[in-house]
C-alpha cells in the first residue's frame, strides 16, 4: 500500500494588509466610495494648492466682483482676487485648522478620559463634574464668549475649540474605556505587573479604537462646521487668509444681485461634511455589525 | 412623598445647581481678560486716567466674589448691568434695554419654527420607522443626512437666492422693528424660520426614527403583536406610553439645537435677534452684553433639557405605579 501524501492543498499565505484593505473596499457601498473620493479630492486640493491654483492666495488679478469667465472660473471677489484660487487655498486653511483642532481635542479628551476610567477616585469625580458644567453650554455660544474675552486669532481659535470639544471626546473615551477596564485581560495585565502606559496603549486603546475613529470623523465635521460658522460670523479665521466661511461672508452681497458665487465656498463646506458622514456611516455599520 | 414628585424635585434641584455653576463659569470668563483690555476697548486715545476710570467702572478694583454676587443679584432682578458702549460717555446704555426687544424677536422666530418643525418631524420620523427600509425611508434618510451636514448659512443663502432674489416671494433681509405688526412680522420672519425648520426637522426626524425603531424592537411589543392585538392598539396602548420619554428628549434636544442655529440664521437674514446682538458684541468686545446673551442661551438650553427630563419622569408608566 503506497502511502498517499496527507494533504496536497496549498495553504494560502496570510492575506497582506493591502489585500485585506482591498477586500473590504470592494464591498463598500456606493455612498462610502463617493465619500472617499470626495475626501481624496479635497486632500489633493489642500496638499497641492500652490501648484493647482492658477493665481496666488491674496493676489489681486482683476476688477472687483467680476462674473465667472474663462480666465476666472468663479469670478473675482470684493477686492479683485480670483475666487477659484481662493477656494483651493481655502481647502488647505479651513481643513488644516479643523484637523489640527480635532487632533488636539482628541489628545486632551482621549488621554484624560482613558486615564480617569483607569484611575477613578477624586480626579475622575472632579474632571467629570467640570465637564458636565461645560456640556451645559452650547459650544458655539461658549466659543463666542471666549473669543470676545481673548480677541480674534487663529491659534486661540484652535485652542478654545479644542478645549471645548475635548469635553465631548472625554465623555466618550471615559464611557468606552470604563467597559474595557473591567475586562479580565486588563486585570491580568495589571497582576502581571504591567505599567500604566502598557495597560493604556496595549490593552485599552486597541479596544476602544473603532468607536473613537468614528467619533473622530463626526467631531471633525462638527469642528469644521463650527469654525466655518465662526469665520462666517467674522470672529473666526481672519482675512486675508482664504477661508470658506469668511469668503461667504465677504461676498454675500452678491446674492441679492442674483449671483450665486457666494454659494460656491459654502457648497465646498457642505460637500466635504457630507462625504465624511458617508464614510463614517459605512464604518459605523462595519464595526458595530449592525444590519439595520 | 410620592416617588415621582421626589424625583422631579431632585431633577429641579440638579438643574438649578447646573445653572448656578454655568453662571459662575460665564462670570469667570471676565477674570480671564488679558491685561490691557481697557486700552483695547477704549482705543488708542485712552489716557491713563480714563483707563483707571474704566477699570473702576467695571469694578476690577474689588474682589471677584463681591462682583459675582452683585452681578447675579442684578440678573435675578432682570438687570444685566450697563454696556461698555456707553462707558466713558454721559449716557449709560442698560444691557436689559438692549436685549429685551431682541429677545422677543428671537423667541418669536424660535416658537414659529418649533410650531411647524415639531409635528412635521414627528410625523416623518414615525412614518420612516414604520415603513423602514422602504423607498420613502431611504430617500428621507439621504436628504436629511445632507441637510445635517450642510452649514446653516449654506441652506439659508440657497433659500434666499431662490425665494427672495429669483422668485421674489420674500424679502432678502428680515428687518423688523417694534412697530411691525404680527402678520407682517410673521411674513418677514418666514425665510429664517423655513431655514431653521429644514435643519431641525432633519435632526429631529432621524432621532425620532431611531427612538421608535428601538422601541418597536422590544420584546413586550412583539409579545403584544403575537397575542394578536390589532396594530393600532399595539401602538396606542403599548408603544406610546413608553415613547413619550424618548420623544420628549428628542424635541428638547433639537429645540436646544435651535438656540445655536438661530445665531447664524439671524446674521444671514439681518434679523434683529439676540444672536446677532451677541455676534456684534463679540466683535466690539462688549463683555456685559456678551455675558448676558451667553447666560440667556445657556439657561434656555439647560431649561429645555430639564423639562425633557421631567416629562420623561412624569410619563414613565413604571414610576407611576410603584409597587
Amino acid at each position: 500500500m503506497t502511502s498517499q501524501p496527507a494533504d496536497l492543498r496549498v495553504i494560502r499565505a496570510r492575506r497582506s494588509f493591502s489585500e485585506n484593505a482591498w477586500r473590504t473596499l470592494k464591498t463598500a457601498p456606493f455612498t462610502a466610495w463617493l465619500g472617499m473620493i470626495i475626501i481624496l479630492v479635497y486632500a489633493i486640493a489642500a496638499l497641492f494648492a500652490p501648484w493647482i491654483a492658477p493665481f496666488g492666495e491674496s493676489e489681486i488679478v482683476g476688477k472687483q466682483y467680476l462674473p465667472p469667465s474663462a480666465e476666472f472660473w468663479f469670478g473675482t471677489d470684493q477686492i479683485g482676487r480670483d475666487m477659484f484660487s481662493r477656494v483651493i487655498y481655502g481647502a488647505r486653511n479651513t481643513i488644516g485648522i479643523a484637523l489640527a483642532t480635532t487632533l488636539l481635542s482628541f489628545i486632551i479628551g482621549g488621554t484624560l478620559g482613558v486615564l480617569t476610567a483607569l484611575k477613578r477616585g477624586w480626579l475622575d469625580q472632579t474632571i467629570s463634574r467640570i465637564v458636565d458644567a461645560f456640556l451645559a453650554i452650547p459650544v458655539l455660544i461658549f466659543a463666542l464668549m471666549l473669543l470676545a474675552v481673548f480677541g480674534k486669532s487663529v491659534l486661540l481659535l484652535i485652542l478654545i475649540l479644542a478645549l471645548l470639544d475635548s469635553t465631548r471626546v472625554f465623555r466618550l473615551a471615559r464611557a468606552t474605556a470604563l467597559n474595557v477596564v473591567v475586562m479580565d485581560y486588563v486585570e491580568s495585565a495589571r497582576l502581571r505587573g504591567e505599567g500604566t502606559g502598557w495597560i493604556i496603549f496595549k490593552e485599552i486603546l486597541p479596544n476602544i479604537l473603532p468607536p473613537m475613529i468614528t467619533e473622530f470623523g463626526l467631531r471633525f465635521c462638527f469642528v469644521f462646521l463650527t469654525i466655518s460658522a465662526l469665520s462666517f460670523l467674522g470672529v473666526g479665521i481672519q482675512p486675508p487668509t482664504a477661508d470658506w466661511g469668511s469668503m461667504v461672508a465677504e461676498s454675500k452681497t452678491l446674492i441679492t444681485f442674483g449671483r450665486a458665487q457666494p454659494l460656491i465656498p459654502a457648497a465646498c463646506i457642505a460637500i466635504l461634511t457630507v462625504g465624511v458622514n458617508f464614510v463614517v456611516d459605512w464604518f459605523l455599520h462595519k464595526t458595530s455589525g449592525l444590519r439595520e | 412623598m410620592h416617588p415621582v414628585l421626589r424625583t422631579v424635585l431632585q431633577r429641579l434641584g440638579l438643574g438649578l445647581l447646573t445653572l448656578f455653576i454655568v453662571s459662575i463659569v460665564i462670570f469667570m470668563s471676565l477674570e480671564l481678560l488679558p491685561g490691557g483690555f481697557a486700552e483695547a476697548i477704549l482705543g488708542q486715545g485712552a489716557t491713563p486716567e480714563t483707563v483707571a476710570a474704566f477699570n473702576k467702572e467695571i469694578g476690577l478694583d474689588r474682589p471677584a466674589y463681591v462682583r459675582y454676587v452683585e452681578w447675579i443679584a442684578g440678573v435675578v432682578r432682570g438687570d444685566f448691568g450697563s454696556s461698555y458702549a456707553g462707558l466713558g460717555g454721559s449716557i449709560k446704555r442698560s444691557v436689559t434695554e438692549m436685549i429685551a426687544p431682541r429677545l422677543y424677536n428671537t423667541f418669536f422666530l424660535a416658537i414659529v419654527t418649533a410650531i411647524f418643525a415639531v409635528p412635521l418631524s414627528l410625523f416623518l420620523g414615525v412614518m420612516a420607522a414604520l415603513y423602514r427600509n422602504s423607498f420613502y425611508d431611504r430617500t428621507v434618510n439621504a436628504v436629511t443626512l445632507t441637510t445635517i451636514a450642510a452649514p446653516e448659512f449654506f441652506i439659508a443663502y440657497i433659500l434666499m437666492f431662490i425665494f427672495a432674489v429669483k422668485l421674489r416671494w420674500f424679502y432678502p433681509t428680515s428687518t423688523v422693528s417694534e412697530s411691525t405688526g404680527f402678520v407682517e412680522h410673521l411674513y418677514r420672519a418666514a425665510l429664517p424660520a423655513i431655514t431653521l425648520t429644514l435643519v431641525i426637522v432633519a435632526h429631529m426626524m432621524r432621532m425620532t426614527r431611531a427612538a421608535i425603531i428601538n422601541l418597536l424592537a422590544s420584546p413586550y411589543i412583539e409579545m403584544a403583536q403575537l397575542k394578536g392585538i390589532p396594530n393600532r392598539e399595539v401602538i396606542m396602548k403599548h408603544a406610546l406610553p413608553n415613547a413619550w420619554a424618548p420623544i420628549a428628549t428628542v424635541i428638547a434636544f433639537n429645540l436646544a439645537y435651535l438656540v445655536v442655529g438661530v445665531v447664524v440664521v439671524e446674521v444671514v437674514f439681518v434679523y434683529p435677534g439676540i444672536g446677532q446682538l451677541m455676534v456684534d458684541s463679540v466683535s466690539s468686545r462688549d463683555m456685559p452684553v456678551v455675558q448676558a446673551c451667553a447666560l440667556i442661551f445657556a439657561a434656555t438650553y439647560i431649561l429645555l433639557n430639564l423639562s425633557a427630563d421631567i416629562v420623561s419622569i412624569i410619563t414613565n408608566p413604571r414610576l407611576l405605579h410603584p409597587k
